[in-house]
């Protein structure tokens, strides 16, 4: 193994871990303040790339320019799916929402089929002259994807760190009892809690198709990492939910020197499972 | 008609016994188990590579008879069951959700990458009926099995040891505090449940004598399952008989409807079908949340309250 | 009965639970303006539940229950909040992860101007918060905790505050100083419902009290007068 290699998957790493943090900030905000893994939060990735690619197709915009789409279209789903269904089962138990969230992963997949069909698609077809530092190669699309994560990230800490609605989602997820007597109107946070975890997931999904390809399955197929990063890092903690998100994306990606490629779910499985063995609450200490 | 009659009722019957025992683990203990078709899998290949003659292609075949297979189908599945549910089983039932859907895709991967064991994507072809290849006498066998198990989980839900399931499930606090060991009752639902689900696996394999890891993405499978028992009575045995055959209907009767398309839609129908049956998922937990069928209770516990 | 004119609180046979079991069994109380109101009693009497159901997190069953006259029955918290009531919980009472200053910033959620200079007032209650404002509240001891946690709902300026056993787990020391700091509260006019096991200290800042017993009044009189009763005190206060 040479030095270069393993640099070359770093990088990799470090991109795919971006996805999985933007994916895995909203999943880990979810569970903390509504006690609860959402399931369909991959397909809502899909939904952003999907809607990304109507504006590309339909408007000739390129797709950068589609990511504002992306994410209209994902918090409109995102919230319309909460008022509708999600806000009348919170009043019973939160496990009910996890069979709710997984059937409407199903049915937002279905949507997407009968839309857009199962075929493979990319937003731009034609070769990009990649760029070179080093030994290292690294693609356009990267280079934005690095961008564009660095200053979500940027934004959501400022956003957690100095508005009050911010401050407002952090205590919802600390005690939610507590933020209710305090006077705090939880179903308004609730309601940007998922403007906020959809809009990242949305912005996700487009960097995904631009790393991949757009296809129905292929949020859901990132709910197993993104659930683990969200574990990894301490549930209803977004800055852990980056961290980890970074990590196994690391993982997945120098994990391909001694194994198939096709075993990297299994990588970010056996991290879940390892952390939930020796500290359930993850690295910096969210609930259980 | 008659051979569609037999073909439906055998599959109607094998995604009874996954009901039953999805009940026993969701319905009376309150546990998630979204990674059904792992175990179910599981179950499928050993049943398939202990009762196919040998074959270069994959492991064994050892030719053992048919209640080898399944019996062996039934361990397997609750080994791994066992070393999930050692890890996640005394965490919030998310987490075993999570680590059920991480199964379910690993043992798929490792089925789809791992062809010295069932020969990978192009699967393990062959597999005998047992007593006869007519598919009604495998009929029977099915329906045999489904009595005996519904017989089983009836009689444990009304022992002390489904009564104890159930106060785990409403009351955790006050069970640990009448001494009882939570972890293990719970541990001991989830196996049980998932040995069922490997003995469904092994009927499958046996039904359609050929099985791929194509024939178990994680998803459809689990799901429709999950929405039978939900619409039938989550904790009612009769009611996830009752959800599975009438969900059974539903499903291969939106077939029929989309069979009518154009072929050149037919991707989009069986995705109209996906999408119908998740609004139904829907519409059932908000509008009818305890199914077709209440939970029965004991007389005693009918006036108390959650 | 009906609620009484001029009240700042007021119970009316209240009757209510978790579930479908009734805890209280027509629990009646006031509290007037500048009142310090102590609710004393043995295990299992009630007096949490009298003060939850009060704020609307306990289900009222039958009975009402009143803020300035106004019908406030089974409200939701945040309109109590906006009325101007505050509840200070006995256990879990600060978001652990948020700095004392962002505490305190939650109390002013609902109307955050003049922020600042609330925040410098409660400062002036309670110095020790000032000194540790960029602290994790999750990283305090318990006393300090209580005074983020009464902190936090002096920031929302009520006119009253309901105080689920304020001194639950304190060092001997602090409970002393949180009764100060109750009395000091009460003198900037803001009317305090209290639920106390440190009966006998309780009583004394008090300037009336209820003993209840499963879930119904047993006494009902001012602090000094409770604390002088011969029953109360075989039966409630350990001889």
């Amino acid at each position: 193994m040479y030095l270069a290699d393993f640099l070359q998957l770093l990088v990799y790493g470090v991109i795919s871990g971006s996805i999985l943090a933007l994916g895995a900030i909203g999943v880990s905000l979810i569970f903390g303040i509504l006690r609860f893994a959402h399931f369909a939060h991959g397909d809502l990735m899909t939904v952003g790339a999907f809607c990304a690619l109507a504006a590309v197709t339909g408007l000739g915009l390129p797709v950068i320019a589609a990511i504002p789409f992306a994410i209209l279209g994902a918090v409109v789903v995102a919230v319309g799916i909460d008022q509708t269904i999600y806000r009348r089962l919170r009043r019973t138990a939160p496990v009910i929402l996890l069979i709710s969230s997984f059937g409407m992963a199903m049915a937002l997949r279905a949507v997407i089929q009968i839309i857009w069909g199962t075929q493979d698609r990319v937003y731009q077809s034609g070769i990009q002259l990649p760029y070179r530092i080093g030994d290292i190669v690294l693609q356009p699309a990267h280079v934005w994807i690095l961008a564009g994560t660095a200053l979500l990230v940027a934004a959501v800490h400022l956003f957690l760190q100095k508005t009050s609605l911010g401050k407002a989602m952090r205590a919802m997820s600390d005690n939610m009892d507590l933020a209710r007597v305090t006077g705090i109107n939880a179903e308004r946070v609730i309601i940007w809690t998922w403007v906020m975890g959809a809009g990242l997931a949305a912005v996700a999904g487009v960097f995904l198709a631009m790393d991949t390809r757009l296809h129905p399955t292929m949020g859901w197929h990132m709910m197993l990492p993104i659930f683990a990063a969200a574990i990894l890092g301490g549930i209803g903690k977004p800055y852990g939910a980056i961290l980890g998100g970074l990590i196994i994306g690391v993982a997945q990606e120098l994990s391909t020197l001694w194994l198939s490629p096709a075993y990297k779910p299994a990588v970010a499985f056996a991290i879940m499972v390892f952390m939930l063995i020796v500290r359930p609450q993850g690295l910096l200490g969210g609930r259980r | 008609m008659e051979a569609y009659l037999v073909f439906f009722l055998t599959l109607a019957g094998i995604y009874a016994v996954l009901a039953l025992a999805l009940n026993l683990q969701w319905g009376l203990t309150g546990l998630f188990n979204f990674g059904i078709s792992g175990f179910f899998a599981v179950g499928a290949y050993t049943a398939a590579i202990l009762t196919t003659n040998p074959s270069p292609n994959h492991l064994g075949g050892f030719g053992l008879p048919f209640l080898v297979g399944a019996g062996a189908a039934m361990v397997a599945a609750g080994i791994l069951a066992f070393a999930i549910g050692l890890v996640t089983i005394r965490l919030r039932t998310d987490y075993l959700a999570i680590a059920t859907i991480g199964i379910a895709e690993i043992v798929r991967l490792v089925f789809m990458n791992e062809a010295w064991i069932g020969y990978g994507v192009r699967g393990i072809p062959g597999i005998p009926r047992p007593f006869s290849p007519d598919p009604v006498v495998f009929l029977g066998v099915v329906a045999v099995l489904l009595l005996l198990v519904f017989l089983a989980l009836e009689r444990l839900r009304r022992s002390p040891w489904g009564r104890v399931l159930r106060a785990i499930r409403e009351n955790e606090t006050a069970s640990l505090a009448a001494g009882k060991n939570v972890l293990r009752f719970r541990l001991e639902a989830f196996v049980l449940g998932s040995m069922f689900m490997g003995l469904a696996g092994s009927l499958y394999a046996h039904f359609v004598g050929f099985i791929s890891p194509e024939a178990f993405d994680p998803l459809y499978g689990t799901f429709l399952i999950w929405v039978m028992l939900i619409a039938g009575g989550s904790g009612n045995n009769k009611g996830a008989l009752l959800g599975a055959f009438a969900i059974w209907v539903v499903w291969s009767g939106s077939e029929f409807l989309t069979g009518m398309l154009p072929p050149g839609l037919s991707t989009q129908a069986s995705a109209v079908r996906i999408l119908l049956i998740g609004l139904l998922l829907q519409v059932i937990l908000l509008w009818r949340p305890e199914g077709l069928l209440k939970e029965e209770r004991p007389a005693l516990e009918k006036t108390r309250k959650k | 009965m009906t609620i009484p004119a001029g009240s700042l609180l007021a119970l009316d046979n209240v009757y209510g639970g978790y579930g479908g079991v009734d805890i209280l069994r027509g629990v009646t109380m006031t509290v007037q303006p500048g009142e310090i109101v102590v609710i004393i009693g043995p295990n299992g009497a009630g007096k949490s539940t009298s003060m939850k159901a009060a704020f609307g997190l306990v289900n009222v069953r039958e009975g009402r229950v009143a803020f300035e006259g106004r019908d406030i029955t089974n409200w939701r918290a945040d309109r109590l909040v906006k009325l101007g009531m505050g509840f200070v919980p006995q256990e879990h009472n600060v978001f652990p992860s948020l700095t004392v200053q962002e505490n305190l910033e939650m109390g002013a959620y609902l109307n955050p101007k003049g922020m600042r200079a609330r925040m410098d007032k409660i400062f002036g209650i309670f110095p020790r918060l000032a000194e540790r404002r960029r602290q994790a509240a999750g990283l305090m001891s318990g006393g300090e905790r209580q005074m983020v946690a009464m902190g936090r709902a002096l920031m929302a300026e009520p006119r009253m505050l309901l105080l689920d056993e304020p001194t639950a787990g304190l060092s001997p020391l602090f409970i002393e100083q949180t009764f100060e700091r109750v009395v000091e509260i009460n003198k900037l006019g803001i009317g305090i419902l209290m639920v106390e096991q440190n009966a006998k200290q309780a009583l004394a800042i008090a300037h009336r009290g209820y003993v209840l017993a499963m879930g119904e009044n047993r006494f009902e009189d001012t602090g000094p007068n409770l604390l002088a009763n011969r029953e109360v005190a075989e039966l409630f206060l350990g001889g």
